[in-house]
């Protein structure tokens, strides 16, 4: 009766979801529209001010375009890394919503994927509303920056499933700190986001090129500027092995943890 | 006719901890099956084991007179679930939280039209279907746990103490529910502490302690069988009262400031203390499930 199972029945969770979402949409569209503006004014303007242009690729790149793609991979990485760490640890442990829907057809691997496709989603939502201001700015290179898209989704699961596996081992939603400022903080300053990597030292270097983030960085840029190389390869090869090893983590430490 | 429920020397474990130990029972077609017993006496694990939550460790479970390992997910998709939390869903309204269920279901959504308006009519919460689910009293939100436990229009339908933390009038608009549900014909597997509860909807029902079944039956049978027809309460009692019930072997408990005596034929023995033993304190009532249950499962406290 609960061997692992999994069927197209996700969507169901998948949709539950969204129908939270559409009532506050007002509210969750803010952030992403508004964060941009506030790095492109900070860094871009002011810092870009100071730094002037930078080499990517081998072409001399306006400091505000080298960074807005990096604003992009961010907003992947938090969007989906939030959704399956608070936003799910609520629904399981405070709203026991997971505890419903297993009294139902669905099965806990439904469960979980469902989870994580809309942390993937809610990455791609903000993506798109992302984009929306940066071209204002004139900062994305069509029609390649709309792989961008796919990219987030890619991105959102790889996330997303890191995210999931904390939901199943914390004791605490205060635990979430902990990942936050050792796995997320640290890749949010040091993937190429905001200088390139070849600026860090070399074991620095090394240590940057193991984390997610980098790729996922190296993927928007490429894609937001129009510039593909093998690292661009490199980047999506490297987001989907992560995931396809990530997300049976999540889903065998989600049984664990509900499954009693 | 096959049981719509069969457990055969169910158990289950955590760890050193004996869960469930080797318990079996039968549901019939149309009954009502109560599992009673004091906190940590192994109901809810039943339970969940019987709706597929909780995995086996060992023992064999038929629902439907089917092997419950093969087609689980249609046989899930005939049951109906009140769990003990009202796990409703804050983020959503009354309509919605019944309407998302029924999607889990994947129920046809002209059908789920039909269900929702029969269930918010049943349950009385017509009117109130835009509301928020955080804004409801305890009541209405157990009524709204039934109607989503009753969506699926299940053929058995399972509850994991319905009635904790209401109020009277809420107990008993919600039994009115589960009696009408009953005539209808449907199968319910039910715990409760409550023991008028377990009096008023079971035809059946187990006591259980410690993972084990103590005794099983109709409530009054049990209650002839291990209380007999009346009980009299003795408040203050003195000393050859004692020596009498002692002399005489009748069957009683002594707490102290309190006697508790079973008898068969209560009023003669009723007035007979009247007229010697105790002039007042002494009290004549029906022997009820809550007496079997204390004789059975012991006063100490569990927790």
């Amino acid at each position: 009766m609960t061997g692992f199972s999994l069927s197209r029945r996700f969507v169901r969770v998948w949709q539950r979801n969204l129908l939270v979402y559409r009532k506050t949409w007002k509210i969750s569209f803010v952030p992403p529209l508004l964060e941009p503006l506030f790095y492109l004014a900070a860094f871009g303007v002011g810092l870009g001010g100071l730094v002037g242009a930078l080499s990517y690729g081998g072409t001399s790149t306006a400091y505000t375009a080298y960074i807005a793609p990096a604003l992009i991979a961010i907003n992947i990485m938090q969007s989906a890394f939030f959704e399956n760490t608070y936003a799910s640890f609520v629904r399981m442990f405070y709203q026991k919503t997971f505890d419903a829907m297993l009294a139902t057809p669905l099965t806990i691997e439904e469960v979980i994927t469902g989870e994580i496709l809309w942390g993937a989603t809610k990455s791609v939502i903000g993506t798109a509303l992302m984009m929306v201001v940066i071209s204002l700015f004139g900062l994305l290179h069509y029609p390649h920056a709309l792989l961008l898209l796919p990219a987030a989704f890619l991105g959102g699961l790889a996330f997303g499933c890191a995210g999931m596996i904390c939901t199943a081992i914390v004791p605490t939603i205060e635990t979430f700190n902990l990942p936050l400022f050792l796995f997320i903080t640290p890749m949010f300053l040091f993937s190429g986001t905001f200088f390139p990597i070849g600026n860090l030292p070399g074991w620095a270097q090394f240590v940057a090129g193991i984390l997610p983030l980098t790729h996922l960085v190296e993927l928007c840029r490429s894609l937001a500027l129009g510039r593909f190389s093998s690292a661009t390869l490199v980047a999506v090869a490297y987001l989907v092995i992560w995931s396809a090893v990530l997300f049976p983590l999540a889903l065998a430490g989600m049984r664990r943890r509900l499954v009693r | 006719m096959p049981a719509i429920i069969e457990v055969d020397n169910l158990r289950k474990s955590y760890g050193s901890a004996i869960a469930v130990d080797g318990i079996s029972f039968a549901v019939q077609a149309g009954e009502c099956f109560g599992l009673l017993g004091p906190n940590g006496a192994g109901k809810t694990t039943t339970i969940r084991m019987v709706y597929g939550f909780t995995p086996r460790e060992s023992g064999r479970l038929r629902l439907f007179d089917r092997d419950c390992d093969d087609a689980w997910r249609a046989l899930k998709s005939r049951i109906g679930v009140c769990q003990q939390e009202n796990n409703l869903d804050p983020d959503l309204t009354v309509r919605e939280n019944l309407e998302i269920f029924a999607a889990y279901f994947d129920l046809p959504p002209d059908v789920v039209r039909e269900r929702v308006a029969f269930l918010l009519h049943f349950t009385a919460l017509e009117g109130r279907e835009l509301s928020n689910v955080r804004d409801l009293s305890g009541g209405l939100m157990r009524r709204l746990v039934l109607a989503r436990a009753l969506i699926n229009e299940p053929q058995l339908l399972i509850l994991d103490e319905p009635t904790t933390g209401l109020d009277p009038q809420s107990r008993h608009q919600l039994w009115s529910r589960l009696e009408e549900l009953k005539q209808r014909g449907l199968t319910t597997l039910l715990t409760t502490h409550y023991m008028d509860e377990a009096q008023r909807l079971c035809d059946r029902l187990v006591i259980m302690d410690q993972g084990k079944i103590l005794v099983e039956g109709a409530p009054l049978y049990l209650i002839r069988q291990h209380v007999g027809n009346s009980v009299i309460e003795v408040v203050a009692p003195c000393s050859d009262l004692r020596r009498m019930l002692r002399d005489k072997e009748i069957l009683h408990e002594d707490l102290g400031q309190r006697l508790v005596i079973y008898s068969s034929d209560g009023e003669a023995l009723y007035r007979e203390l009247l007229g010697e033993h105790c002039r007042e304190g002494c009290m004549l009532r029906p022997a009820t499930l809550e007496d079997v249950f204390l004789r059975l499962t012991g006063r100490e406290l569990r927790e």
